[in-house]
């Protein structure tokens, strides 16, 4: 099987996305949206003409809002950023956005966040994380219990998480591209999309580790298991079928990004990169590393 | 043979009987939508503030004068007065027909929604107007009083007032109505707040307790009008008589008829969605779920040939059973939760694929077409279920993290996921049995091969 003789090929492939993802997150960083953080957002469209932004700008100093971000959008919009905003403000707000009542205007969307409602939501995102994380790693761990020789069980597992964070940080490092160049933001879609790149991406690594162990248990001569051979075999055996299924969920992932509404699109992108990820590193990452375990661990023997 | 048969017809009936029903109860399907029955007609599906366009407000309420196994039971007055307060006949016409929902959110907490109503000042002045009615007694003698001064070194009146009394339970939860009246010697004008039952015990037990004590009622956090108790009240009856003109003792009957807040409440969030914001998002994303399913079914027919065909039928009755069930329980449909829905349409596809998959290698292993369909089948299952349970098990624990947005993502993924469970192996299963090819003819090996090879 080539996939396994070339496995260092592979195994480097993933290590660079990985180490290009994590030093980018570390050097830009993530923008973290107002869902987490509050703030307020106010989207208007004129009817009529669209004032010339330096004139807003100078009416907008006028507020006591603190920092304002007026940015043009579309060809007659504009979207203000600041912080959370009270009713009054608001009402403020647009009046000064209209020019004192010159341009007519519609406000499309407006999302005032109050400081107290993002460090709730906060909270409750990082204990969704911890709580997928604990359950998956504890599926891992019953999925694997009867698996040992050669390699054992908690091994399996190890691997599994392995794979798991690398099916999780491409995606990232995608998404602090999309946040330095397109201004995405995190948001409440970024978390659910993570928390749904855990879910997808374990089960294809289980399924091949699935038929691993398969093929292990129909081996008659346990003295003479050629383990590369049989992970190999494994998967020429259900790399069409990783494939296929992946195809299918990226398929319909990819008619969600090309034709879905706005507001899902950069969330349809990180999970087709989670997807494509998360079937790579099942065949390409999760399969060879089990090689290679099972190398260190025979070298290691013969030595002592 | 014939159980088969049976079992084939049975399920093209539930599959004709959903198909009917989201057919007949789609408005935009249904030419003589107008004509159908109410049953139709009540089960329109439900979307989401980003899709439908309207308003999203959250107010947080001050319980910290309540005793802290009150709070969920004062919190649910406060949600019943400002549902009253928006639904009322008076503000329907700034609001329509349209499901405006409040509901407690958290402990101390008001979510209210407004579908299509794209401009929130209107509500939040309404809420705002709402009067918070307290009746408060003479804090006991001895007990300490403190009082901030303000920020000019002055100490505030009213606060100083207002820290001479305490609360107590009754508030405006239990006003049954008021009404205006006028002193028949002053002219001046009179409130008369009418209690309902527990409201009239607890007045009558204040006034008892209070007799030659000042019982004070507070409007909005400042005292309106402080009488002195000269004896018990049972009848349930309280007056104000403030320095008010008729007009305004006018408009104060009307807010407080509308429903008096038990507490104070502070707008923390709002949203606004335009309605074609709403709208766009709609069109994509109903475009986005038919594109994905044409792309899906192309590749089902094309790779996995005659199973791939019936694969392709299950998934449509699968896409009609959840489509009923958007309509029946009913679910409220955001575009997150179209997006879980278009994702649960691959991982449906991914069943049947696993057992294709698992089909073809039995064929090759020079089984006939007969067994390798059921072998297939049954060897294909554990790894449905395994790599289903990650999915409920991220949908589950996405539920519970809960704002509105995730619930249904994960609540239409969770469903497509289980649902899926159901169609795509029950059905197909049952559809491939009738294609009872006994032979090993070339044909029925090409049919049930896939890929590229003849």
């Amino acid at each position: 099987m080539f996939i396994i003789k070339h496995k260092k090929i592979f195994i480097s492939i993933s290590v660079a996305l990985v180490f290009l993802s994590l030093v980018s997150l570390f050097a830009f960083g993530l923008k973290v949206g107002i869902d987490f953080k509050g703030g307020a957002l106010t989207e208007v469209v004129y009817t009529g003409e669209r004032p010339a932004q330096e004139i807003l700008d100078a009416k907008l100093q006028t507020l006591d809002l603190g920092g304002v971000l007026l940015q043009p959008t579309g060809e007659m919009g504009y979207i203000v950023k600041s912080r959370s905003l009270t009713d009054v403000e608001h009402t403020q707000l647009l009046t000064i956005l209209s020019n004192d009542g010159e341009n007519e205007l519609t406000e499309t969307n407006f999302n005032s966040i109050g400081p107290s409602v993002g460090r709730e939501l906060t909270r409750k995102a990082i204990i969704a994380l911890l709580l997928v994380s604990l359950a998956i790693i504890c599926f891992i761990a019953f999925a694997f219990r009867k698996v040992s020789k050669p390699i054992s069980s908690w091994r399996y597992g190890f691997i599994a998480i392995v794979t798991l964070l690398h099916d999780v940080i491409i995606p990232v490092g995608l998404f602090v591209f999309l946040s330095r160049y397109y201004g995405a933001e995190i948001d409440t879609l970024f978390v659910v999309a993570v928390l749904t790149i855990l879910g997808l991406s374990v089960s294809d690594t289980i399924v091949i580790f699935d038929r691993i162990r398969e093929n292990l248990n129909n081996q008659t001569n346990v003295a003479n298991i050629n383990f590369s051979e049989i992970v190999g075999k494994s998967l020429e055996q259900s790399y069409v079928r990783s494939i296929s299924t992946s195809l299918t969920v990226i398929l319909v992932l990819l008619a969600l990004f090309f034709f879905g509404p706005v507001s899902t699109k950069y969330f349809a992108l990180m999970l087709t990169t989670g997807m494509f990820f998360g079937t790579y590193s099942s065949i390409f990452l999760a399969s060879p590393l089990l090689v290679i375990v099972e190398e260190w661990q025979t070298k290691s023997a013969r030595k002592s | 043979m014939r159980h088969k048969i049976a079992s084939v017809l049975l399920v093209l009936i539930l599959g004709g009987a959903v198909s009917l029903f989201v057919f007949k109860s789609e408005p935009k399907l249904n030419k003589n939508f107008e004509a159908e029955k109410s049953f139709f007609k009540n089960h329109p599906f439900r979307l989401g503030l980003d899709l439908s366009g309207g308003s999203y407000l959250l107010y947080q309420a001050d319980t910290s004068n309540i005793d802290s196994s009150q709070v969920g039971d004062q919190m649910q007055a406060l949600r019943d007065a400002l549902e009253k307060r928006l639904n009322s006949s008076d503000l329907s016409g700034v609001f329509g027909v349209a499901e405006n929902t409040v509901r407690v959110e958290g402990e101390d907490k008001i979510a209210i929604e407004l579908p299509g109503v794209t401009d929130a000042t209107e509500a939040v002045n309404k809420i705002s107007k709402t009067p918070l009615l307290e009746f408060k007694v003479e804090r006991p003698e001895g007990e300490p009083i403190t009082v901030k001064p303000g920020l000019d070194g002055k100490i505030d009146e009213n606060a100083l007032q207002a820290e001479q009394f305490v609360v107590t339970e009754l508030t405006g939860r239990y006003l049954k109505k008021a009404s205006l009246e006028f002193d028949p010697n002053t002219r001046a004008p009179i409130i008369n707040l009418q209690f309902d039952d527990t409201g009239t015990k607890l007045f009558a037990e204040i006034t008892k307790n209070n007799i030659g004590k000042m019982v004070a009622i507070f409007l909005d956090g400042s005292p309106i009008s402080t009488p002195v108790v000269r004896e018990e009240i049972p009848n349930g009856e309280a007056y104000i008589s403030g320095a008010f003109n008729p007009a305004e003792a006018r408009e104060l009957v009307r807010n407080l008829n509308y429903g008096a807040l038990p507490m104070t409440v502070n707008n923390i969030s709002t949203k606004t969605i335009g309605a074609t914001l709403g709208e766009n998002a709609v069109t994509a994303g109903v475009n986005a779920a038919i594109i994905g399913f044409l792309f899906v079914i192309s590749f089902l027919i094309l790779w996995y040939r005659l199973p791939g065909l019936i694969a392709s039928f299950s998934l449509c009755i699968f896409i009609t059973i959840m489509l009923t069930l958007f309509k029946l329980i009913p679910v409220t449909l955001t575009a997150a939760g179209i997006a879980g829905f278009i994702i649960s349409i691959g991982i449906a596809v991914d069943a049947n694929v696993l057992i294709f998959e698992r089909i073809k290698e039995e064929l090759r292993s020079e089984k006939s077409v007969v067994d390798a369909v059921s072998t297939g089948f049954s060897r294909a299952w554990f790894s449905i279920r395994d790599s289903n349970i990650s999915s409920i098990i991220t949908a589950l624990i996405l539920f519970w993290f809960g704002t509105s947005l995730i619930k249904g993502f994960a609540l239409t993924l969770g469903m497509g996921v289980l649902v899926s469970m159901f169609s795509a192996i029950t059905i197909t299963k049952i559809f491939l049995s009738v294609f009872n090819f006994t032979g090993d003819g070339k044909v029925a090996r090409f049919l049930f091969s896939s890929g590229l090879t003849r």
